[in-house]
């Protein structure tokens, strides 16, 4: 037997013995599901869910390639495909969803000094710590690099002073990443640094924003002479831009996925499949949906779908050349992921935009709010317009005007 | 599966790339059509590709070829279409060929195999028989008369159907029109008695040909593969051929693209550059998305035929219609965005438009194959 069976075998035994029976498929669906996000002040319905997530946090398979050192599993590229498949096999639930592994963790391994990465990444690893993200502000949309939350030098702190605005979960997250502006305003990215901040700190507060689906998954978050420590500033002062955008890659990249039926991550909406829902709305004949106007959109939908798949796949095989493939997997998925809800809005009839109540399902009135929180994965890690401004600028050389 | 070339394919892709651009660049193809050349190929050419190995791609050594499967002959016809390369590479090295290697008994690889890799022997798959494709609704019968089989019907848009000397035709053995049961492939020299070829004249000046079957009398040595199951045989053949074909169709939609985007860049227009443009700029990276897509697609449909995968009839129609919409798209904002000019007939852009509807329809357009995709999936 060679290593890669080994672990393979290894692997199948430990999550065989490990994985709670709630955390598998075929799970007793009156077992309540938690959205696992960590952090202090979680809480959870179904005690496997933490009991899932401290052995994955313990293992370090929460993000298995990060090196042992750091809390991470330590494993290289074909262990993680094992492990993979492994978990798929037995339809094992991620056990945790976390902005600190989807964007911090990977910039901290690249920028963060020795003590950064070994004080923060391992809680990340184990849900102790749940992130949120301070980019955006109100004057600041596309336009990011213009930011103007302050960061002044009082010694051996910072004082913060400004406004974030579409900080996702920041009334529930311990900490925050944030682009704090340290120098001048122009040239505009020269000035800007990248900070951490404890959200526990005197002067930090935060307040929901309903968004048309009826949810705050976002906040606004002010800081009013917030003392920040300097050891928590990431890489070079004045020097965050290139760390802000690393992370945006890793933002994209993420957001990305949500193009891809299944993907039931947060903000990525509905997982629900539009097969079965266009069946079950409009009618079945042969194995067929009954309708064949939608059945033929659908058809075109899913086409495209796997088609998309399959560029992730060669990018993935081409070995990732990251930034401007980025951006179209940014574009791509969001729009896509746009059109696959309004399919299943659409294919659900009156069903489709049940907002409340008891006369409906429970999955028809989840799935009208996912289809409307779609409608700000176009906005949010860069707009629609701003990826393929990007695309025609750095990937295609058209000239500006 | 991974979807990268592998070193000998991305060799034959650079190999073919330099022979498109310095022996038949678009020039070439316009002087045919231009001339009214009978064949719409070039002989010279042909020989040269010959000399190359690229009629053999898909032939085992024993019998000339070079093996290098279907991924090989695709990148090879992607270049060549980036010039509108006009040959019988499509017609003779992907459907003959493939079908005698995978089909032929042991004499027919004998008689027919070494000539087509020596570029002596072309042939032509003859299956449709109206405007749409459709192999269910194969009406040509072929009825058994001893040791014999008696062909009568039509065959219409056969491609190469005006030059090539072997026609592998579908017909109908027994069942009726609109089942994929009861039919049988065979094997026919275009010169027997009873055949009547009708060039046509198509939009986009390539060789294809209407033919007519008249009490042609084939014996049962001719028969390709086994008798009565030659509609399962033929969709094998047509999905390695749908996807060659869409990688060809990926070529021209690069090259169509390609060629704007060098317009954008050279163009002016109230004093500035068209390509500094927000609203064309746009298009055009929406379009770069959309290629993006069809070259995953193909590639992935290549390397499922080459490793014999059970995903190959969806990844085939997968590819197919994906080339068909971006081919479809690319090729109208191509003339669109080059103005004027675009649809003039002195300016190379209206060929790849003109291709382009051509090659959708070949093999089952975007349509057909979005339909086809959705039974294969299930719904």
């Amino acid at each position: 037997m060679n290593n890669l069976d080994k672990f393979r075998a290894e692997t199948k035994k430990w999550l065989d013995e490990n994985c709670p029976p709630s955390m598998r498929s075929g799970a007793d669906p009156s077992i309540p599901i938690d959205e696992v996000w960590g952090g202090r002040n979680a809480e959870y319905k179904n005690p496997e869910s933490k009991l899932w997530l401290d052995r994955m946090g313990e293992k370090g398979w929460t993000m298995p390639t990060v090196p042992k050192e750091y809390g991470g599993g330590g494993l290289n590229k074909e262990e993680v495909k094992i492990l993979n498949e492994e978990m798929f096999l037995i339809g094992a639930r991620q056990p945790l969803l976390s902005f600190g592994i989807w964007m911090l963790a990977p910039v901290l391994l690249e920028y963060g000094n020795e003590e950064q990465k070994k004080e923060h990444i391992p809680k990340i690893l184990k849900g102790e710590i749940r992130w949120c993200q301070g980019y955006s502000e109100p004057g600041s949309g596309s336009d990011l690099a213009s930011l103007s939350t302050k960061a002044e030098d009082a010694g051996d702190h910072f004082l913060v002073n400004g406004q974030k605005v579409w900080t996702s979960y920041a009334d529930k997250a311990d900490w925050i990443f944030a682009l704090v502006r340290t120098g001048a305003k122009e040239p505009k990215h020269d000035g800007i640094s990248f900070v951490l901040i404890d959200m526990a700190t005197k002067g930090v507060s935060t307040k929901p924003i309903t968004l048309i689906s009826g949810k705050s998954p976002f906040c606004e978050t002010f800081f009013d002479n917030v003392e920040v420590p300097k050891e928590n500033l990431i890489g070079e002062l004045n020097a965050g831009w290139t760390i802000a955008k690393k992370l945006l890659q890793h933002e994209r990249a993420f957001i990305s996925n949500f193009g891809l039926a299944g993907a039931t991550a947060a903000g990525g909406g509905s997982g629900r499949d539009i097969v079965s829902i266009a069946k079950k709305h409009l009618g079945e004949e042969n194995g067929k949906i009954k309708n064949s106007f939608y059945r033929t959109e659908i058809a075109s939908h899913k086409i495209k779908e796997h088609a998309f798949g399959l560029t992730l796949k060669r990018a993935a095989d081409e070995g990732g050349k990251a930034s401007a493939t980025a951006s179209m997997f940014k574009l791509y998925g969001t729009e896509h992921n746009k059109k696959r809800h309004e399919l299943m809005v659409a294919a659900s009839g009156v069903d489709g935009v049940a907002w409340d109540g008891d006369e409906f399902d429970q999955d028809d009135k989840n799935l009208t709010r996912a289809w409307l929180r779609t409608k700000g994965n176009s906005i949010e890690g860069g707009t629609s317009e701003v990826q393929l401004n990007v695309i025609s600028k750095r990937v295609l050389n058209l000239p500006s005007q | 599966m991974k979807l990268i070339l592998t070193e000998e394919e991305q060799f034959l892709k650079d190999t073919a790339k330099n022979f498109a651009e310095e022996r038949c660049p678009i020039s070439h193809f316009r002087s045919l059509r231009d001339n009214n050349d009978p064949i719409l190929w070039d002989k010279e050419i042909w020989e040269e590709m010959t000399k190359l190995g690229w009629p053999g791609i898909l032939i085992p050594e024993e019998y000339g070829g070079s093996n290098f499967g279907i991924t090989g002959i695709s990148v090879i016809l992607r270049e060549c279409a980036k010039t509108l390369t006009p040959s019988p590479l499509y017609a003779t090295g992907v459907l003959g060929a493939f079908s005698i290697t995978n089909f032929g008994s042991s004499e027919q690889k004998q008689n027919y195999l070494p000539k087509i890799a020596s570029g002596e022997l072309t042939t032509a798959l003859a299956i449709d028989e109206s405007s749409h494709h459709n192999p269910a609704n194969t009406e040509m019968t072929a009825k058994k008369d001893g040791k014999k089989f008696v062909l009568d019907g039509k065959k219409t848009f056969v491609i190469d159907g005006a030059s090539a000397d072997l026609l592998i035709v579908l017909a109908r053995t027994s069942g009726n029109k609109g089942e994929m049961s009861g039919l049988t492939l065979f094997l026919i020299n275009s010169n027997n008695p009873g055949i009547e070829k009708i060039k046509l004249d198509m939009a986009d000046s390539r060789n294809y040909a209407n033919i007519n079957f008249n009490n042609v009398e084939v014996n049962t040595e001719s028969i390709l593969g086994d008798e009565e199951t030659g509609g399962e045989t033929a969709e094998n053949i047509l999905d390695i051929g749908r996807i060659a074909l869409a990688s060809e169709m990926l070529g021209n939609a690069e090259a169509a693209f390609e060629a704007t985007l060098d317009y954008l860049k050279q163009r002016k227009q109230f004093g500035v550059l068209i390509g500094s443009f927000q609203a064309l700029q746009h298009r055009a990276a929406e379009m770069f998305c959309e290629l993006e897509l069809t070259k995953s697609s193909v590639l992935a449909a290549m390397k499922a035929a080459d490793e014999g995968s059970n995903e190959l009839q969806r990844l085939s129609s997968l590819s197919k219609t994906i080339a068909g919409e971006t081919l479809h798209l690319v090729s109208n904002e191509a003339v669109q965005m080059h103005g004027g000019i675009g649809v003039t007939d002195e300016y190379d852009i209206g060929f790849f438009l003109k291709r382009a509807r051509v090659a959708e329809q070949i093999f089952g357009s975007s349509k057909f194959h979005t339909e086809r995709y959705a039974n294969i999936s299930g719904f």
